[in-house]
C-alpha cells in the first residue's frame, strides 16, 4: 500500500507544482525557433513527391509506392462526414518537406544544432538529462540492469519537424536486438521489414488524408521487436512542428514480433501560429502471435486563440493490426490540443484470441472541435475488445465520439465493453455520442454504456468549502472524471496529462 | 470568535428570483464554545450555514458576520476555509474518481498554499491520515475509494469528521450531522468532534435532537425560528424542547 500510495501523491505533488508553474504562461510550447530550413518547393505534385524521395535518398520502389499514392490521393475527396468545420484547405498553399540545412543525421547530440536542443529544453524534453546521456554513452550494459534501476527510463527518438535529429539509447536497445530508428533510416538499413509491413495495416487508398500522407510523408519512427524479447525501456517520439506553413506527414511503422512487448509513448506541442497547420500523420501497428504493443499519447497542439483562430488541423489515421493469435494491441490517447481533430485509432482483431483496448481522454475548450474515437473489427475467434472513452467538453467547444464495433462472421464467442462518458462544464458547449454496432454474430456479447453528465455546482461548492479555489475544484473533479483512463498511462505520461488538463480548463469556469 | 449582527439574507433560485429567509439574526460564539442552534424545519437552519460559507444563491442584504474580526462577507469560499470556516455538510457530495486521500490532501495543501504556508509531506500527511482513521474507526481500504461513492450516510459523515479532524479548522458547523447515524457512528462521530475541542475553536453545532447534545455538550442552546433567534438558554433548554416541542418556546418568545 506504502509504495502504491507514494507514487499516487508523487503524480498530485508533481500536477498542482507544474501546473502552478504554468499560470503564468498558458502555453508555454507556444515559440519559434530560428533556424535555417530547406523547404520543398510550395505545392503538391509529382515533383513534390519526386523532391522528397530524392531528398531521402529513397530506393525507387518506395518512390513508386507514393506516386501510386498521390496519383489516387488525386481523385479523392476529403471527407465531410465528421462533425467537424473548417474553412477549405488550400494544399497548393503548404509546403511538404523541411528539414535543418546541413547534415541531416548526428553522430552525437555535440553535433546538434544548439537552437534545436534548446527548443526541446523548453519544452522539456529530457534530451539532455543526465540519464539519458548516461545511455548515450552506455552507462548501463544490459536490459536487466535498466530493468532495475529505480528511475523509469525513456528512449528518445526526437523528431524536429521531418529529420530525425538524435537517438538515444540505441546501444542497449541494439543488444536487446529492438530497432528503434526513423523510418528513413529504416528504409536503407532494413528495407525488407519496412517494404514487407509498410502500408500493411492502413493500406494507400485508405481514406484522404492517409493517402496524402503515403505520397509525402516526411519522416517518423520505426520500431522492430524481435520475437520473444520484452522492450527494456519504454521508447518515445516528440514530435514537433517548426517550420511555418509546413504540414506534418509523420509516419509510424511499429511491428511486435511472435511473443513479444514494447510499450510506445507519444507527445506532442506546436509553436503557437497565425494560419492553419495540416497534420496528417499514419500510425501503423503489427502485432504477431501474442505480441503486445501498448501505445500512449499525449497531444497538446496549439489549439488557436480564444476566438478560435490559428491552430492545428489533426487529421490522423492510427490503426493496429493483431495479424496473429493471442496479440493484443492497446492505445491509450489524451487530446487536449488541435483546433480540429479528426481520431479513430483501431484494432483490427484479426488472430483468434487477440484483445483490442482503447482508452481515450479528449479535453476540448474554447472553439476547439474533436471528432474522436475508435473501431474495433472482430475477425477471429474469442476476441475481445474494451473501450473507454470520456470526453469533457468547456467553453464554447464541440465534441463527438464517434465508435464503431463490428463483429464479422466467423468471430465466434466475441466480446466488446463500451464506456462513453461525456462530461460538460458552463452552457455553451456540446457533446455528441455517435456509437455504431454491426454484429453478424448470435453469440456476440456487447455492452454499451454512456453517460452524459453536467460539473455540478454543489460539487464545486463543497470542494471550494474544503479550501480548493474554483480551478484548481474543476481540475480535481476532471482529474477524477477521467481516472480510470489516466492510469492506463505509463506514469511519467500520467504526470504529463494531468498537468495538461489543468492548463487546458483554464478560465473554463465563472 | 464569530459574531453575527442583525443579519438579513436571501435565497436566490437559479433564475434570480429571491426569499427572504433570515431575519435579523444576531448571534455571538466565542471562541472555546459550543453552541447548538436547534429550531423547526424551515427556520432557516441550513441556510445560516451555507450563507456562512458563501455558496451562491445565499446573499447578505444587511448585517454583518466576523470571524475574529474579519468579515466574511468580503472572502470567497475557499478563503474563508483557509481562515479555518468548516462545514460539515448535511448531505456530503459525491466526488467520483477522487480517492479520500486525494481530496484530503489537495484541500489541505490548497488551504496552506493560501495561509502562505510550505505543503504537508507525504509522510507527515500518512502518519496523520492513520491516528485520525483509527480514532474514528475507518478502515484504510475506505480512504482509498473515491470519496463518498457509494458510502452510507453514516459512512459520508464519519468522512465529512475525517476531513475535519484533518484540516483542524478553527471555527466549526456541522449542520445535522447525526441524522442517518445509528448509536455506535453517533458515538464515535461525537468523539471525533470533541476531540477538536479547544479554547481556540468555536462551534456551531445545528441539529435537531437532544441525543447528539448528549454526546458533544453545548455551552448554549439557541432556538431559531422563521430566520431570527427566539430563545436562548443553557444545555437545560434542548432538554425543554425535547419534552415540550417547540409551541411552548415559540409561544414564550412571540408573547
Amino acid at each position: 500500500m506504502a509504495d502504491d500510495a507514494k507514487v499516487k501523491q508523487g503524480v498530485d505533488e508533481a500536477t498542482v507544482a507544474a501546473a502552478r508553474a504554468l499560470e503564468s504562461d498558458k502555453y508555454d510550447a507556444g515559440f519559434e525557433t530560428e533556424i535555417e530550413q530547406e523547404f520543398a518547393p510550395k505545392g503538391l505534385s509529382e515533383d513534390t513527391v519526386r523532391f522528397i524521395s530524392d531528398k531521402k535518398g529513397e530506393p525507387e520502389w518506395l518512390l513508386e509506392w507514393r506516386l501510386a499514392a498521390y496519383r489516387k490521393w488525386l481523385t479523392m475527396q476529403e471527407p465531410t462526414w465528421a462533425m467537424v468545420d473548417y474553412p477549405t484547405i488550400d494544399y497548393q498553399d503548404a509546403y511538404y518537406y523541411a528539414a535543418p540545412k546541413g547534415e541531416a543525421k548526428y553522430e552525437s547530440l555535440d553535433d546538434v544544432p544548439p537552437e534545436i536542443l534548446e527548443t526541446y529544453k523548453k519544452l522539456g524534453i529530457p534530451l539532455r538529462e543526465a540519464e539519458v546521456l548516461l545511455g548515450v554513452e552506455g552507462a548501463a550494459e544490459t536490459a536487466a540492469e535498466v530493468r532495475e534501476s529505480d528511475s523509469p527510463r525513456i528512449a528518445v527518438d526526437a523528431v524536429f519537424d521531418s529529420v530525425s535529429v538524435a537517438t538515444t539509447f540505441q546501444k542497449e536497445l541494439k543488444q536487446a536486438g529492438v530497432i528503434f530508428m526513423s523510418i528513413s533510416e529504416a528504409v536503407h538499413e532494413h528495407p525488407e521489414l519496412v517494404k514487407k509491413y509498410l502500408g500493411s495495416v492502413v493500406p494507400q487508398s485508405d481514406n484522404f488524408f492517409a493517402t496524402l500522407n503515403c505520397a509525402v510523408f516526411s519522416d517518423g519512427t520505426f520500431v522492430y521487436i524481435p520475437p520473444g524479447v520484452r522492450c527494456p525501456m519504454e521508447l518515445s517520439t516528440y514530435f514537433r512542428m517548426n517550420a511555418k506553413g509546413t504540414g506534418q506527414f509523420e509516419r509510424t511503422l511499429i511491428i511486435a514480433d511472435k511473443g513479444s512487448y514494447v510499450s510506445y509513448l507519444e507527445g506532442c506541442t506546436a509553436p503557437m501560429r497565425d494560419e492553419n497547420q495540416l497534420h496528417a500523420a499514419v500510425v501503423e501497428l503489427v502485432a504477431l502471435e501474442d505480441a503486445e504493443i501498448k501505445y500512449s499519447t499525449v497531444q497538446n497542439w496549439w489549439p488557436g486563440d480564444a476566438e478560435g483562430k490559428g491552430g492545428v488541423y489533426n487529421f490522423v489515421t492510427k490503426r493496429g493490426d493483431c495479424r496473429e493469435r493471442g496479440a493484443k494491441i492497446s492505445w491509450t490517447q489524451v487530446e487536449t490540443g488541435s483546433a480540429v481533430t479528426w481520431k479513430y485509432p483501431s484494432c483490427i482483431l484479426r488472430g483468434d484470441d487477440t484483445v483490442g483496448e482503447f482508452y481515450s481522454i479528449a479535453v476540448t475548450n474554447g472553439k476547439q472541435q474533436a471528432d474522436t474515437g475508435t473501431k474495433m473489427i472482430h475477425l477471429g475467434k474469442n476476441t475481445k475488445s474494451r473501450i473507454i472513452s470520456k470526453g469533457v467538453s468547456a467553453g464554447k467547444s464541440n465534441q463527438t465520439y464517434r465508435g464503431l464495433v463490428s463483429v464479422g462472421a466467423k468471430a465466434k464467442g466475441s466480446r466488446n465493453f463500451t464506456q462513453c462518458d461525456s462530461l460538460l462544464i458552463g452552457q455553451t458547449c456540446g457533446a455528441h455520442t455517435v456509437p455504431y454496432i454491426e454484429n453478424k454474430r448470435a453469440d456476440a456479447q456487447l455492452e454499451h454504456e454512456a453517460t452524459t453528465t453536467k460539473l455540478s455546482d454543489d460539487q464545486l461548492f463543497y470542494c471550494r468549502q474544503r479550501g480548493l479555489g474554483e480551478e484548481a475544484a474543476v481540475a480535481l473533479l476532471v482529474n477524477g472524471f477521467v481516472r480510470d483512463v489516466i492510469q492506463k498511462l505509463p506514469m511519467e505520461f500520467a504526470v504529463e496529462a494531468q498537468k495538461l488538463l489543468e492548463v487546458s480548463l483554464e478560465g473554463s469556469v465563472g | 470568535m464569530l459574531v453575527l449582527k442583525d443579519l438579513v439574507a436571501r435565497v436566490e433560485n437559479e433564475d434570480g428570483e429571491g426569499k427572504e429567509i433570515i431575519k435579523g439574526l444576531s448571534l455571538e460564539v466565542p471562541a472555546g464554545e459550543v453552541h447548538a442552534i436547534m429550531g423547526p424545519n424551515g427556520a432557516g437552519k441550513s441556510t445560516l450555514s451555507y450563507l456562512l460559507t458563501g455558496r451562491d444563491g445565499y446573499t447578505p442584504i444587511s448585517g454583518t458576520a466576523e470571524l475574529n474580526g474579519e468579515n466574511l462577507f468580503e472572502l470567497d469560499p475557499e478563503e474563508r476555509a483557509a481562515k479555518g470556516v468548516f462545514l460539515s455538510f448535511q448531505y456530503p457530495l459525491e466526488i467520483p474518481g477522487v480517492p479520500v486521500m486525494t481530496f484530503v490532501r489537495t484541500a489541505m495543501n490548497a488551504q496552506r498554499k493560501t495561509r502562505g504556508e510550505d505543503e504537508i509531506s507525504a509522510p507527515e500527511f500518512l502518519k496523520k491520515a492513520r491516528e485520525v482513521a483509527k480514532l474514528l474507526k475507518i478502515d484504510a481500504d475506505m480512504l482509498k475509494r473515491p470519496l463518498n461513492v457509494g458510502f452510507s450516510g453514516g459512512e459520508k459523515k464519519r468522512l465529512e469528521i475525517f476531513q475535519m479532524l484533518m484540516l483542524e479548522p478553527k471555527f466549526l458547523i456541522l449542520d445535522e450531522t447525526d441524522s442517518g447515524l445509528d448509536i455506535d457512528a453517533l458515538r464515535i462521530v461525537s468523539d471525533g468532534v470533541n476531540a477538536l475541542r479547544s479554547d481556540e475553536r468555536g462551534m456551531l453545532v445545528i441539529t435537531h435532537y437532544q441525543r447528539l447534545l448528549d454526546h458533544i455538550k453545548p455551552d448554549r442552546v439557541h432556538v431559531l425560528a422563521n430566520g431570527r433567534i427566539v430563545a436562548s438558554g443553557g444545555p437545560e433548554l434542548a432538554l425543554r424542547l425535547e419534552k415540550e416541542g417547540y409551541d411552548g418556546v415559540l409561544a414564550e418568545a412571540a408573547a
